[in-house]
């Protein structure tokens, strides 16, 4: 069976004045139908562009510089911008960080959601009303059609994100991109959020691409994660057995980082250094500098990501082979 | 909403009172009022009969509260040249004015949006470059100047269009207006696009600095991830945004649009109240210019409370503030 | 720092080849070849004003050069008195080149001269709303506020109306229209640095107050104010120009661009546009010319948008 979505060796790269940036840079994973794919890295190692690439929304001076992206079989890279128009709210939706600013602050509910249901079904206003409606009550906004009226500022941030989400699912898509749904939100929200994802999920077939900078909640979440640094995916593999045997330094790192799985008391451990400026990224492992297994090798070449065990990829000279031995 | 309405009528009100004061100062104590309010050509009996009934020998304090009295009953004097009310002079004159103001902010919304959405959309193509270049030099060009250079080019030059006077009129409601008759209207294209110039390169330079910053929005971006038309995105979810700050800027600009057609009805010689206050001014036909001050003043003060209204009409934010 | 170096006298003592914000200031316009064109241009401009006399073919207001024969002549043609009139002639026969250039002597003078002193009166009383703030602040802010949101046309139109004609009413209404963009610009930053510590510390040390404001909030004022300063004697230039146009600004013996242009009006409509149309050029380059070097220095000069 295909998977709902493949990206192969995907290549997002900004042209800019000062050099180009490969904001994305030789990316590749797959996402099976009702699965969760955990996209994971800090901010700036590309994980929001890929989302962007995907759905064809990478603004100049940036653009899509190599790679394919199949969704259900086809190439998202060769179609025309009315086809992509066509599958983006549609077949392909996605969910923004920040809840306040994702919905216009100057149009009603209604409008932003009935526009979405016209774009891409030929249907009479009122069904198109009657669809947003269901929308709002599966997300769980109470008294939807009366919330229909109002405008954005008077939601709150968690009952907006809802209505986002609400608006991603109107046709039933086949893959959400999630860009940090819940980050600007409660940690109670956020629980209801990710249940619901999960939910439906479980229950649709859908397929998610969930972006965060947060393991602890891919841990939960996802069924497979792919750890990004520096526009590269540095490590990938079910999320389990990425989390409890990380093969590349930087997820380690990543993993000793999260307060919740330090024993109480200890002392953080922190990854050293900052992320490299992904213009002119030099040669070699781009995590070196910061990586505490850096040999002169690592400047030497930059590792090809390599199937280390059955299932799962590193792109390390130096992986934690050993301790996954041992686990 | 009732009370910040009201509040904001007690404002303005405040705000005539203040101006009345000033224009009253300034007839009455920097210049020689029996100059300034009789007849040059009246003997020596009559300026003493008319100082005393004007009330000229009280004091001043009690001149203004006289003076205000009247103009509250729409009494602003009578003008030597024409020996009529003032005010009804001013009023008389103010459909053209107003229709020309009109017909100005209409061609600055119609040639300044379309340019600052296409500069905002594409700000690097050359000809967003070419617009912004023409903009800066709609804000420092002299409108006298460009009135010049409009009648001897399209009127004299090209003659496509009349440079002077209203042409054919219709009357409608017991007022004269140009625009409807072709005539009129051609009448009126130079004038209103003359009037305009300063207002386009205003509403170009907005529009482009708004549609910049609403494309980079979150908003922006989610409205195209929802699969909508490019023309959807721009024309209701970019437009709707950038109209507030236009919207607010044009109508607070249609006062000043109106005191400057000051210089256009002089070029064009358009029958309307500004070609009317300076050749009053050139003749010392002082009522008349008082006149033509508080109505002014009193336009100025109407036309900033309607902004105020229609802003928060368009903008729910500030709207449920408002309520609440 | 210590304190005891603040009674020492300043040492004399400046290196060559250092760089001074001046130095940088001047490499940072030159940047733009577009503003170093401009201020060449406005620079001609100015000479030719100053130099009116000396280099204008004809004195336009000595009446015994001039000859109603010569009225009306087209660009290029010989008049009686043998001067080829490059730019005609206007009705009384006057050259018109000559009568541009001391035209701009008048424009630049009134323009110049009432946004200097517009200048020097706008940004006292900014100074003193900053520096006293409380009560007076909020009175002079107001009235600021009351003049912007008044358009200058009508302003300078109720001030001549009361006042009458003639140039120093002119220059006396321009200032009324444009002091309060000073005000507003020196309160404004003043503002800023009052809340600086250099300046509490010379509060600190008591200084006198003079010493304050002169040496200390008045330089920091001034990038600012230069910006503003160069923009208003442009605004002034075509404020007084459309002043003078409608018949409201100086007097027919010193007739400013405005008035040209003004002259020449009612003979544009039978095509003998030249009366009014190189006037016109003039004023357009002078102004287009300030406005250029000012955006150039407010880029410059604008701490905002350094990177």
């Amino acid at each position: 069976m295909t998977p709902t979505l493949e990206v192969r060796n995907l290549r997002t790269h900004f042209f800019t004045r000062a050099g180009v940036v490969k904001a994305v840079d030789d990316v590749s994973f797959a996402v099976e139908r009702g699965r969760v794919l955990g996209l994971v890295g800090e901010s700036g190692s590309g994980k929001t562009v890929t989302g962007f690439s995907i759905i064809g929304l990478v603004d100049p001076p940036g653009r899509i510089a190599g790679g394919r992206i199949l969704f259900q079989g086809t190439d998202l890279t060769t179609l025309s911008e009315e086809a992509m128009r066509d599958l983006r709210g549609n077949r392909i939706a996605m969910i923004f960080q920040d809840p306040m600013m994702t919905l216009n602050p100057v149009l009603r509910i209604d409008t932003q959601m009935v526009e979405t249901v016209l774009a891409h079904r030929r249907t009479t206003r009122e069904e198109a009303r009657r669809i947003a409606r269901d929308a709002l009550g599966q997300v769980g906004i109470p008294s939807p059609e009366e919330r229909l009226h109002a405008y954005p500022h008077q939601f709150s941030g968690g009952m907006r994100q809802r209505v986002a989400i609400a608006i991603a699912l109107l046709h039933k898509p086949d893959l959400i991109i999630a860009d940090e749904p819940t980050t600007a939100l409660d940690v109670t929200i956020q629980g209801q959020i990710l249940a619901e994802a999960q939910k439906l999920c479980a229950e649709s077939g859908t397929a998610m691409i969930w972006i965060t900078h947060d393991l602890s909640v891919v841990a939960g979440l996802a069924d497979d994660i792919a750890v990004m640094y520096a526009g590269r995916v540095v490590e990938q593999g079910p999320v389990d057995e990425v989390l409890d045997a990380p093969l590349h330094p930087y997820t380690l790192g990543l993993i000793g980082s999260v307060p919740s799985r330090n024993r109480r008391g200890a002392p953080l451990r922190q990854i050293p250094g900052m992320t490299p400026s992904l213009l002119n990224l030099p040669e070699g492992c781009a995590f070196r500098a910061r990586c505490p297994r850096a040999t002169d090798a690592c400047a030497a070449v930059q590792p090809m990501i390599t199937e280390h065990r059955p299932g799962r990829f590193a792109r390390c000279i130096h992986p934690h082979l050993e301790a996954a031995e041992a686990a | 909403m009732t009370v910040y309405l009201l509040r904001r009528l007690i404002q303005a009100a405040g705000v005539v009172l203040a101006m009345s004061l000033l224009v009253f100062l300034g007839v009455y104590a920097i210049g020689d009022p029996v100059e300034i309010l009789i007849s040059p050509d009246a003997d020596q009996i009559e300026r003493e009969r008319a100082i005393r009934s004007l009330g000229l020998d009280l004091p001043l304090w009690e001149q203004y509260l006289v003076f205000l009295g009247k103009a509250l009953q729409g009494d602003l004097g009578r003008s030597f040249v024409f020996n009529e009310p003032a005010l009804r002079l001013i009023l008389d004159r103010m459909p053209a004015t107003l229709e020309l103001a009109v017909g100005a902010t209409v061609a600055a919304i119609i040639i300044g949006l379309p340019l600052g959405l296409y500069a905002g959309l594409r700000p690097d193509s050359a000809v967003s470059k070419a617009i912004m270049a023409g903009s800066i030099l709609g804000f420092s060009l002299p409108t006298f100047w460009v009135g010049l250079m409009l009648i001897m080019v399209f009127a004299v030059q090209l003659g496509w269009l009349p440079s002077t006077g209203r042409g054919e009129t219709v009357e409608v409601l017991g007022v004269r207006w140009s625009f409807l008759t072709w005539n009129g209207l051609s009448h009126m294209i130079l004038p209103a696009i003359n009037l305009s110039l300063f207002k386009i390169s205003l509403v170009i330079r907005l529009t482009r600095a708004g549609v910049r910053e609403a494309m980079l929005m979150d908003y922006v971006k989610f409205a195209r991830a929802k699969g909508l038309s490019p023309n959807r995105v721009v024309f209701v979810h970019v437009f709707k945004n950038i109209l507030i700050p236009v919207v607010t800027v044009v109508g607070l600009e249609f006062g000043g649009t109106i005191a400057f057609s000051v210089v256009t009805e002089s070029i064009f010689a358009w029958p309307g109240m500004g070609k009317l206050i300076i050749d009053s001014i050139n003749v010392l036909d002082r009522p008349v210019m008082v006149a033509y001050l508080m109505v002014i003043v009193l336009m100025f003060v109407v036309i900033n409370l309607v902004v105020d209204i229609t802003y928060t009409v368009l903008d729910p934010r500030v709207r449920l503030e408002g309520k609440a | 720092m210590s304190s005891t170096t603040l009674g020492a006298a300043p040492v004399p003592a400046v290196p060559p080849k250092i760089e001074t914000p001046f130095h940088r200031f001047v490499a940072e316009f030159a940047a733009s070849p577009i503003a170093v064109g401009a201020l060449v241009v406005f620079a001609i401009i100015a000479l030719v004003a100053i130099l009116a006399p000396w280099i204008a073919p004809q004195n336009p207001y000595d009446l015994a050069v001039l000859d109603i024969m010569d009225g009306r002549l087209e660009p290029g043609s010989v008049g009686g008195t043998g001067i080829t009139h490059w730019l005609g002639t206007d009705d009384q026969g006057r050259d018109m080149l000559s009568g541009i250039m001391y035209g701009l002597r008048i424009s630049l003078t009134v323009g110049a001269g009432s946004a200097l002193i517009a200048c020097l009166v706008g940004a006292s009383l900014g100074m003193l709303a900053a520096y006293a703030g409380g009560r007076t602040d909020s009175a002079i802010m107001r009235l600021v506020d009351l003049q912007l949101s008044f358009p200058a046309i009508l302003a300078a139109l109720m001030i001549l109306a009361f006042l009458g004609k003639g140039i120093l009413n002119v220059v006396i209404a321009i200032v009324v229209v444009e002091w309060a963009y000073y005000a507003r610009t020196v309160r404004g930053s003043a503002l800023v640095e009052r809340r600086r510590e250099y300046i509490e510390a010379a509060q600190c040390l008591a200084l006198p107050t003079h010493r304050v404001i002169f040496r200390h909030l008045l330089p920091n004022c001034l990038p600012p104010l230069i910006v503003v300063g160069t923009m208003q004697i442009a605004r002034a230039i075509a404020l007084e120009a459309t002043l003078s146009f409608l018949g409201l600004g100086v007097p027919i013996t010193e007739p400013s661009l405005g008035l040209l242009i003004a002259n020449g009006y009612e003979y544009m409509l039978s095509g003998k546009y030249w009366i009014s149309f190189y006037p016109g050029i003039a004023l357009l380059v002078t102004i287009v010319s300030i406005n250029l070097v000012g955006d150039q220095l407010r880029d410059v000069l604008n701490p905002r948008l350094k990177k």
